[in-house]
């Protein structure tokens, strides 16, 4: 469940956040201390989770601490559902 | 003739408990400041620039996040008789050391006595200063003196003549581009009331914002306006804006919010970004102005934003259009105010070829162009072509300003300055445009900068970060920005000649590129582009070689 959630995540965000199909994105690998999600796009990030799991992430919670990667934003969205 | 403190003495003795600024903050009440609060506040941080020795004409550098500290340690500096200068704290994505280099340098031109900031922030700070430079205390913010009732007698702001410097404003760059814009209390106070009949201000007009106080739009409309004119102001932090953009409009909401400045690309972030279900309730047709300000202005953005907000209440009369810079404090022109916005289609190979804005011919191709209004009072627009000779209306040419409300320098950098202007009084400002009627129309630039979501961004400073990664050329990489249509604003483009042509390897330079990129500037890139030797344009000049390479960038992608 969690594989496919990352998967489905990596997916999404290469296609539609940052805009790059078939991009890579490792579960472990920084999207936000990177610069790979500018902060421009942190409220589409907080959009699409709401749209597709159904949880909401507070635009307070949108930063490199509350979740930094695909395993940490999956598990974040788990400990919600 | 006033200044800064003299004012401030004024707004204490006569409306000591008008709200003056009313400041959002996520999951906290929002918190009015009346105008005693701000100046004892601020009485508070200059006692502590008294007790920490700093001299009244001296530059204090503030690091703080947007809140009450950054508000109260700017007006104290300025009760204080020192200069004070709003700067960027590091953002998370951003290299510390990159950071650390570029305040270093801004120290070396700047020599500020003092850097202030927040208790997180201080071992940043400290790591870039140096033996021997002109910082000789770093005040963190919890350390502060309390607020107090200030004594006007024996402030030194208060013995600060209307042509002193009251603050630098710095445009963003890197080292050898690092330029302070030097503003005297005159010059301000000139373009406030300049300001004031071009948007015909009232008492009851209400400033809404969530710019960044570091920048000249968000510093002067979105701070100084409204406080040195007694307007309430709504402030929110541009860190929450971009998380959470419904906050801007519910706030116009709650306090009938009148007035409100943004960059081209916010139309369309808050177009696109924000739900309904966060605008229930909501009533924006207290707003009598909605002005795009900083970034070339597109005509879809306001269509995207009317459409999206015309169902909230959102007016069309309210899109307003302004063309500013921080060396004419803020504002040379304004549209769509006391006047109708014009939009008018003009001929694209008249353009480009003859540099003549022509009106196009029905199916002919065209380029939509908004104007930016006529100068406000005591402001003068010419366009000159490279001799410096004025040039007609619906030519081509750079925009060249000439004001009441002029910078009084670039701070300690006399070479910049006396090269800014033409025969000494018209400020030339790197901007190309045509003037019909008096009408201005900004057609694009001189100076090769990629303006991405408001933020300047030098393309050289982005090519050099490129060529420190291994297996790319050194010369051999071309930075540049193409318009988003979607967004509104520009995005980042690299192209690298590479030797290797392995797939893998190729997939290592591109993330490493991106990732130093990222982290090494204030921006994110769009796309890194790499191709084989012999693939870059080469000119003489560095911008007709990026106008080059993203042409043929271009036919390529789209192939």
């Amino acid at each position: 469940m969690s594989q496919e959630m990352i998967q489905h995540l990596a997916k999404r965000i290469a296609d539609d956040i940052i805009k790059q199909p078939g991009k890579e994105i490792s579960p472990t690998e920084p999207l936000i201390s990177s610069g790979l999600i500018d902060s421009f796009s942190l409220v589409d990030l907080s959009l699409m989770v709401e749209d597709d799991f159904d949880v909401q992430i507070d635009d307070t919670e949108l930063n490199a601490e509350t979740f930094d990667t695909l395993e940490e934003l999956a598990a974040l969205i788990k400990s919600r559902q | 003739m006033l200044t800064f403190s003299q004012f401030l003495k004024q707004a204490y003795q006569t409306n000591p408990n008008q709200t003056i600024i009313t400041l959002l903050q996520a999951k906290q009440e929002d918190l009015p400041i009346s105008y005693r609060e701000l100046i004892e506040g601020a009485a508070g941080y200059a006692a502590t620039y008294q007790k920490e020795g700093i001299q009244p004409g001296e530059v204090v550098v503030l690091i703080l996040q947007h809140g009450e500290d950054l508000i109260y340690a700017f007006w104290g500096a300025v009760l204080h008789g020192a200069i004070p200068s709003i700067m960027p704290f590091l953002t998370e994505k951003l290299l510390p050391e990159r950071y650390r280099a570029d305040l270093a340098a801004l120290i070396e031109v700047t020599q500020p006595s003092a850097i202030v900031t927040y208790p997180e922030f201080e071992s940043e700070v400290r790591m870039a200063l140096k033996e021997g430079d002109s910082v000789r205390t770093v005040i963190i913010s919890d350390q502060t003196e309390a607020a107090q009732v200030p004594d006007f007698d024996s402030l030194s702001g208060m013995q600060r003549q209307p042509k002193d410097i009251v603050l630098l404003q710095h445009s963003s760059g890197t080292t050898g581009l690092q330029k302070g814009v030097a503003l005297s209390h005159q010059a301000v106070f000139n373009q406030l009331e300049n300001l004031s009949q071009a948007l015909d201000l009232c008492q009851t007009d209400v400033v809404v914002s969530w710019l960044p106080l570091y920048h000249d739009m968000g510093l002067i409309a979105g701070f100084l306006m409204p406080v040195l004119t007694g307007l309430h102001l709504v402030l929110m932090s541009p860190f929450e804006w971009v998380r959470a953009p419904y906050r801007l409009m519910q706030a116009v909401s709650q306090y009938q919010g009148t007035l409100s400045w943004l960059p081209n690309f916010a139309y369309h972030f808050c177009a696109q970004k924000i739900r309904d279900r966060h605008l229930e309730g909501v009533d924006l047709s207290s707003l009598r102005a909605v002005i795009n300000c900083s970034e070339p202005v597109r005509d879809d953005a306001h269509v995207a934003f009317y459409e999206k907000f015309a169902p909230y209440g959102f007016r069309k009369d309210a899109l307003a259009v302004s063309y500013a810079m921080a060396e004419n404090v803020f504002a040379v022109t304004q549209a769509g105010v006391l006047d109708e916005l014009i939009v008018e289609e003009i001929d694209r190979e008249a353009l480009q070829v003859e540099r003549l804005a022509r009106l196009a011919e029905v199916g002919k191709p065209s380029i939509r162009m908004v104007s930016c209004g006529l100068p406000i009072p005591n402001v003068r627009i010419k366009v000159v072509n490279s001799d410096g000779e004025t040039l007609a209306d619906r030519q081509v040419g750079e925009v060249a300003v000439s004001s009441n409300c002029k910078l009084t320098e670039y701070y300690h950098r006399p070479d910049v300055t006396s090269s800014a202007f033409l025969d000494q009084e018209w400020y030339l400002t790197g901007d190309f445009g045509y003037l019909v009627d008096g009408y201005l129309y900004i057609t694009g630039r001189k100076k090769d900068l990629i303006i991405v979501g408001g933020k300047n961004v030098y393309p050289q400073d982005l090519e050099k970060l490129a060529m420190e990664i291994d297996g790319v050329h050194a010369g051999r990489v071309s930075a540049f920005g193409i318009f988003d249509e979607e967004k509104g604003t520009e995005d980042v483009i690299i192209v690298a000649e590479v030797d290797t042509t392995d797939p893998e390897m190729h997939n290592r330079i591109m993330t490493e590129i991106r990732n130093h990129v990222n982290r090494g500037s204030a921006v994110a890139l769009r796309q890194v582009y790499l191709v084989e030797p012999g693939w870059m344009v080469k000119t003489s000049s560095g911008k007709t070689a990026r106008l080059a390479n993203r042409e043929k960038y271009l036919q390529e992608i789209s192939g």
